[in-house]
C-alpha cells in the first residue's frame, strides 16, 4: 500500500534525477533534495537570467513560469518541478513573446542594472495575460512582490501600460 | 541560505503521506505550496529529515458543495480563491480577502490548506475561517475528524492539528440570500503582512442584525473573535450609535501585544477605524 521507503531516510544528502522541460527542450538533472529549482537553473543548466536575490520570496529576481504560471524559483525546490514544464527569461525571449515588452522597457529606461528585469518581465507577461487592458493601480498590484532598487517604478509601470494599449489596439508599441 | 540537507517524497494517497510521516518519527513536515515553509528551511528554523510533498493527492483537491456547507480541498491554491465561481457564490468573504494575500506569484503555489495549518495570526485566511464558522476537516493516523475554526486556533502557530496530522478540506457554510459580508485591511504596502484586518459576516432580519462573526488577524496571538462587539451588534440596524458602542467594546476584546514596529495603542485604534468602516458597509448593504 505504502510508497514510502524507509531507507530514503539515511539518503538526505544523495542526489536524485529529476526531469523537466525548460524552454521547450526535456532535460534531466541530478539535485539533492534541497537544491532550489533558482539554482538548479542556474548552475546545472547555467540559465543565469533567472536572478537570486533575496532566496526568500521577497524581491521577485527569481520568477519563472512553472506549468504556465509566475513562480518564485527560490521558494521551491528543484525536486518538487519534477515532471513540470518551465520557461525563464531565456526561453520567453527567445520565443519571442514579449519582445514589445523587452523593447518598450528599453525604450523607456525601465532598467538600469537589470537585476530585477527578468523578474518584472515574467511577472507583466503573465499580466497581460490575463487583463488584457489593465489601470495604472493594477499594474502596480502586479509587481507589488518585485523589488528595483534603480528605477523607482515609474518608467517599467509606463512601459507596461504602454505594452498593453499597443497589444489591445492590435499595433506594436510606440 | 541552504536548508539542511533533507529526504524528498512525493506522496500519491492521504495513507502514504500519514505513513511517511510516522515512520519518519515524525521529524517531518508536509509541503504544500511551499510558500512559507521554504523560506523557514532556508532560514534553518525547522530542519526536518524529511519532506513529504502532499501536492499530487488528489484527494486533497477540489471545491464542491456537500449538504449546507462549501468543501474545499486544502490544496485549493490562493489564486483559485479569486478565480474559482463557487467560491465567489457560496463563500464571497473568502474570495474578498484573497487579492489581500500575498502577491500575485505567492498566490500561484499557496494553498489554503497551508495557510490554514501554518495559522499565522497576521494571514487572512485562518481569520476568515472563524468568521464563517467553518469547520476543519483533518486526517491523522487514527482516523478523521472534524473541528470547528473556534476550537482550532490555541495559540502562536499552535493548532488542534496533532504532529503527522493532515487538513484535508475546509468546510465552510454555504452564503444566504439574508447574509452579507466585509473585509478589509491596513498594511504599509499592498501585498504585505497587515497591521490590521478584519472580516465579518451578518445575518439578517427585518434590517436587523439577527446574528454576526467578526474575526480580526494581526491583533496577537491568534486570529481572534471580537464576542463583545458582536454581542452590542445583535438586534441593531447598524446605526451610528451601535457602531460606536461595538466600537468602544473591542477594547475589552482585544489585546494587542506590545511590539516596536506597532505600539498596542494604534492597534487598537486601526482596529476600530476598521470596524467602523466594515460595519458601516453591512449597514448600507455591503
Ligand atoms: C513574501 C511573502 C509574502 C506573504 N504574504 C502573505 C500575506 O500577506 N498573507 C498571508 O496569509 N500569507 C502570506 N504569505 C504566506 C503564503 O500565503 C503561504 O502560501 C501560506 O502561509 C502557506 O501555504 P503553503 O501552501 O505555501 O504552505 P507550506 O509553506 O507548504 O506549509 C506551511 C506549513 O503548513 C504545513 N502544511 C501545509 N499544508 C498542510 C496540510 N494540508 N495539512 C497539514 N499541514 C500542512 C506545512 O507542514 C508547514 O508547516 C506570504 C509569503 C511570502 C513568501
Ligand atoms: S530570490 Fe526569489 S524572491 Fe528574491
Ligand atoms: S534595474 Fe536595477 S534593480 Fe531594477
Amino acid at each position: 500500500m505504502s510508497g514510502f521507503d524507509e531507507t530514503l531516510l539515511d539518503e538526505a544528502d544523495e542526489t536524485v534525477r529529476v526531469r523537466l522541460v525548460v524552454n521547450g527542450r526535456k532535460v534531466a538533472c541530478e539535485v539533492s533534495p534541497r537544491e532550489t529549482l533558482v539554482d538548479c537553473l542556474r548552475n546545472a543548466l547555467e540559465l543565469t537570467g533567472t536572478h537570486a536575490g533575496c532566496e526568500m520570496g521577497a524581491c521577485g529576481a527569481c520568477l519563472v513560469q512553472l506549468d504556465g504560471r509566475a513562480v518564485h524559483s527560490c521558494l521551491m525546490y528543484a525536486v518538487q518541478a519534477d515532471g513540470a514544464t518551465i520557461n525563464t527569461i531565456e526561453g520567453l525571449t527567445e520565443s519571442g513573446v514579449i519582445a514589445d515588452l523587452q523593447a518598450e522597457f528599453h525604450r523607456r529606461n525601465a532598467l538600469q542594472c537589470g537585476f530585477c528585469t527578468p523578474g518584472m518581465l515574467v511577472n507583466a507577461h503573465e499580466l497581460l495575460s490575463q487583463v488584457a487592458q489593465p489601470s495604472r493601480e493594477e499594474i502596480r498590484d502586479a509587481l507589488s512582490g518585485n523589488y528595483c532598487r534603480c528605477t523607482g517604478y515609474e518608467a517599467i509601470v509606463d512601459a507596461i501600460d504602454a505594452v498593453a494599449k499597443a497589444r489591445s489596439q492590435g499595433g506594436g508599441a510606440t | 541560505m541552504k536548508a539542511r540537507a533533507f529526504s524528498y517524497f512525493r506522496a500519491a494517497t492521504i495513507d502514504q503521506a500519514l505513513d511517511a510521516h510516522a515512520r519518519a518519527g515524525d521529524d517531518a513536515r508536509f509541503i504544500a505550496g511551499g510558500q512559507s515553509l521554504v523560506p523557514a528551511l532556508s532560514l534553518r528554523l525547522q530542519a526536518p529529515r524529511l519532506l513529504i510533498d502532499i501536492t499530487h493527492i488528489d484527494e486533497l483537491r477540489g471545491v464542491r458543495r456537500e449538504g449546507g456547507y462549501l468543501r474545499i480541498g486544502a490544496l485549493t491554491r490562493h489564486c483559485e480563491m479569486l478565480s474559482e465561481p463557487l467560491i465567489a457564490e457560496f463563500a464571497p468573504l473568502l474570495h474578498a480577502a484573497a487579492p489581500f494575500v500575498a502577491h500575485p506569484a505567492i498566490r500561484n503555489r499557496g494553498t489554503f490548506g497551508g495557510s490554514v495549518a501554518l495559522a499565522d495570526p497576521a494571514s487572512e485566511f485562518p481569520a476568515m475561517t472563524l468568521a464563517l464558522d467553518a469547520e476543519i476537516e483533518i486526517a491523522g493516523p487514527s482516523g478523521s475528524r472534524r473541528v470547528k475554526a473556534d476550537d482550532f486556533f490555541l495559540d502562536l502557530f499552535e493548532t488542534a492539528l496533532q504532529p503527522g496530522e493532515l487538513i484535508t478540506a475546509v468546510h465552510v457554510p454555504l452564503f444566504k440570500a439574508d447574509q452579507r459580508f466585509a473585509f478589509d485591511e491596513l498594511a504599509r504596502r499592498r501585498g504585505d503582512y497587515a497591521l490590521v484586518g478584519c472580516g465579518m459576516l451578518a445575518t439578517f432580519k427585518n434590517d436587523r442584525v439577527d446574528d454576526i462573526r467578526i474575526s480580526f488577524f494581526s491583533v496577537g496571538n491568534t486570529p481572534t473573535r471580537v464576542k463583545g462587539a458582536e454581542a452590542t451588534l445583535i438586534g441593531s440596524s447598524l446605526d451610528a450609535e451601535r457602531i460606536a458602542a461595538a466600537q468602544a467594546a473591542l477594547e475589552g476584546d482585544l489585546a494587542p501585544p506590545d511590539s516596536d514596529e506597532v505600539p498596542p495603542a494604534m492597534r487598537l485604534h486601526i482596529a476600530r477605524v476598521l470596524l467602523g468602516r466594515l460595519l458601516g458597509r453591512l449597514g448600507e448593504g455591503a
